[in-house]
């Protein structure tokens, strides 16, 4: 069913000719990368200097700065691209930008220094395309990270941006567009993997006139940062999502839940929600097609619990966030007793390149039941740490060793952790395994919202699961009795193992405490507290065992099991240890092998991180 | 010590009576004073027109809200997964060594409170620590003291 499109609808493209008609693409664009992990290394440092550089070298007119949201590699950050050609400077600092003005810009040199080195072949690369951990990516959700301003809704438009909107809404009734959603076979990317287009329709077909639509952002998983990637780099994508889904659904207004640590993504779908109201794109009749939707942002306060959807209802109506048995589930009764459908940041931006592309597309890629691509925070003890987008079914291995990078400092790799707290350790020798959801649920895991922790030797499996329980044991809500103190009592078991007073039979009793918090917690929250415990001691007995057996830790890691040394052969006595140590428990003479005092030595490990020569051990 | 007011109604002005407004102005109260001074809450619940236990119950339950005065300067750190992994206990320990607290706590004079969250989102950049919004990204509990000394120093203001 196609209407003939509105005045505002055909105005809105007629803007997105211009935009793309006054764009010169052989101009020079330098983008400097404003995410929150680039920030971290004053980023904005580099891109004001660019500023000041442009205006004293005289070609502010000519060259167009851009400072956009993250395109994942964190690690080289900060990252600067200049356009058209897309050479990729790693690690620029703001003394760097003035060369890169004079030579690059001016006069097209390459500055070597700033190249990114491919660790595995030792050779420089100056184009981003052929930098290996962009090439082996699908990019559709990330595509326009680290291209367009966040900040510039015309950006958006001239990428195609609400395209997608206006096709919905004249093209498509509200059933068609649920049906294309569901044909996908779209799963929800906040981790369950429910089909979106069925969840969906039961909102629809709910009774009430007034629903709603959340969008979960309250990206609580450890390790995972997806979300705030997406929102900071493209927060209308979210947004253009929302609004076809609340056609669809039918739902007058919609909520934007997001983690209150979240400072820059909060300001950017703040500004995205605004532009969008001032194009007609949220409020009363949208782009003339007789639909109204608007989107209110509500800041988390900090609870992880409130990542479950109807703790995050409750904290949405300014109650704490305790979860609540369903059914019924929100579909019917949710956000003040009205049907409301929740999705994930990634689900709802997935919305518009399926209207767009059809659903045919969608589901081309990915595994018989995981379509699509999925975006993963590839995280911890591994060379190329970043945000990237991969069909589903890819190898874990291929992920971690060839996107990743494979282990730093030469130490071999152990496993890898998905899913956060609710998730579990995939060990080495599982991965081959691809990554979807069924596959990792098979393996002890989930997969959760797409954080994956690489773990080397030097991390302790017993110490990974006391640190998670730590976390759920903090998170509880505490409504329910198994959740509340079965994981204080695990935690406590473990805590005792990586102290060296574990005993005969706690590794029996941390397996029958899990099967009783999952069995008798009402929420996903509890129900998966223990996970990454069972996955730990199915994969990992041994270093249990040492644990309790022989008070060791193999990894070196537990303080109570551990002794710090000084390897004399390899201590030239330069003495920057004894320097650092806040105890006073390293001594020795300048030039000669300095000596712990096993006493004193409080175990802090500031020794072993300074030393310059690898002759501080651990036993 | 009684708080001004007036501050913690210009902010309940943008809300209406009921529930639904009491996290958004609370979190913006935090905003303001650090922490939520008791005579806010009270404020909050009468303008709001929800019991005080309410009130109290959700500024105890979410772990935005203080209910202690807080120190001049903010160091959160992160102790998500991958900064766990890679050192980030190392590091609070070191910051709590260095300034004589724990996790949570405030110093004595008042100056600095030391807070862990549970992650960031710059996992990529672990171990991180924030100091007063600034992020540290790729630190090591060797670099903590210089980090501290240097935000001490800018304290003086630069230019006079």
């Amino acid at each position: 069913m196609a209407k003939a499109r509105s005045v505002a609808a055909l105005e809105l493209e007629k803007r997105r000719e211009e935009i793309l008609g006054g764009q010169d693409p052989s101009r020079i664009s330098i983008k400097v990368c404003g995410g929150t992990g680039c920030l971290a290394l004053s980023s904005d440092e580099v891109a004001q200097a660019f500023e000041r550089e442009l205006r004293a070298q005289g070609v502010e007119g000519s060259v167009a700065l851009k400072t956009t949201g993250c395109p994942g590699f964190c690690e080289q950050g900060p990252l600067v691209v200049v356009h058209p050609q897309r050479i990729f400077y790693t690690h620029v600092k703001p003394d760097d930008v003035a060369e890169i003005v004079s030579k690059t810009i001016l006069q097209g040199e390459i500055i070597d220094r700033l190249l990114y080195k491919d660790p595995s072949s030792g050779e420089k690369i100056v184009y981003e395309t052929e930098v290996p951990f962009y090439k082996e990516q699908k990019r559709i959700l990330l595509k326009e990270s680290g291209l367009i301003d966040p900040r510039e809704i015309e950006d958006y438009l001239a990428a195609g941006g609400y395209k997608a909107l206006a096709r919905a809404l004249f093209e498509m009734t509200p059933d068609e567009v649920i049906a294309e959603i569901k044909q996908s076979g779209l799963r929800g990317r906040g981790g369950a993997g429910f089909s979106t287009g069925v969840k969906w329709e039961l909102c629809r077909q709910a009774k009430g006139e007034t629903k709603y639509i959340i969008c979960n952002a309250d990206e609580g998983d450890p390790g995972a940062f997806q979300d705030r990637g997406l929102i900071e780099a493209n927060p209308h994508s979210v947004l253009e999502g929302m609004i076809i889904g609340a056609y669809a659904i039918g739902a007058q207004q919609g909520f934007i839940y997001i983690r209150n640590e979240y400072p820059l993504a909060v300001e950017l779908i703040r500004l995205a929600v605004q532009q969008a109201r001032e194009r007609g794109l949220l409020g009363e009749d949208i782009l003339g097609s007789g639909a109204s939707f608007d989107v209110e942002i509500q800041l988390g306060a900090g609870a992880f619990v409130c990542g479950e959807e109807t703790a995050l209802i409750a904290s949405l109506e300014g109650r704490i966030g305790e979860p609540r048995t369903r059914p019924p589930y929100p579909a019917q009764s949710g956000l003040w007793g009205m049907p409301t459908n929740i999705n994930n940041v990634k689900t709802w931006a997935w919305v518009p390149h399926i209207i767009h592309n059809g659903a045919g597309w969608f589901s081309q890629m990915g595994t018989e039941k995981s379509k699509g691509t999925t975006v993963f925070s590839v995280v911890g003890k591994i060379k190329n740490t970043g945000l990237v987008e991969v069909p589903m079914g890819i190898s874990l291995r291929h992920l971690i060793e060839d996107i990743g990078g494979g282990a730093t400092n030469g130490k071999k790799l152990k496993a890898v952790q998905t899913g956060g707290p609710s998730g579990g350790c995939i060990p080495e020798s599982l991965w081959h395994l691809p990554v979807d959801y069924d596959s990792l649920r098979e393996a002890g895991s989930i997969m959760g919202s797409g954080g994956l922790i690489v773990m080397d030797e030097s991390t302790c499996m017993v110490d990974i699961a006391r640190y998670f329980l730590n976390f759920t044991k903090f998170e509880s809500c505490g409504k329910c009795t198994a959740c509340r103190e079965g994981v204080l009592r695990m935690y406590e078991i473990l805590d005792y193992i990586t102290r060296g007073y574990g005993q005969e039979g706690d590794i029996e009793l941390l397996e029958e405490l899990g099967k009783a918090v999952k069995a008798s917690s009402l929420c996903g929250l509890g129900q998966t507290a223990p996970n990454p415990v069972p996955t730990t001691i199915r994969y990992f007995r041994e270093e249990y065992e040492a644990h309790v057996k022989e008070k060791t830790c193999p990894a070196g890691v537990c303080k109570s099991l551990i002794t710090f040394y000084i390897v004399p052969e390899k201590c030239p006595g330069c003495g920057l240890c004894a320097r650092y140590c806040t105890e006073k428990s390293i001594s020795g003479e300048k030039n000669k092998p300095y000596f712990i005092d096993e006493e004193k030595c409080i175990r802090c490990g500031i020794c072993r991180e300074v030393c310059k020569f690898d002759a501080v051990l651990v036993k | 010590m009684t708080a001004d007011m007036s501050k913690v109604d210009t902010i309940l002005d943008r809300y209406g009576q009921g529930q639904r407004g009491l996290i958004p102005s609370l979190l913006e109260i935090q905003k303001v004073y650090h922490y939520l001074p008791p005579e806010a809450l009270q404020r909050v619940a009468d303008r709001l027109s929800i019991p005080m236990i309410q009130v109290y119950q959700v500024a105890s339950f979410y772990k935005a809200f203080s209910l202690e005065p807080r120190g001049e300067h903010l160091i959160t750190v992160c102790l998500g997964t991958a900064c766990h992994v890679r050192g980030g206990e190392m590091l609070i320990e070191q910051i709590g060594r260095l300034l004589n607290v724990k996790a949570g706590e405030t110093t004595k004079d008042m100056q600095f409170t030391l807070e862990a969250v549970n992650c960031l989102g710059c996992c990529a950049l672990g171990p991180v620590m924030v100091l007063d919004g600034k992020y540290y990204g790729s630190m090591a509990a060797s670099k903590v003291e210089k980090v501290l000394d240097k935000s001490m120093k800018q304290e003086v203001p630069a230019n006079g």
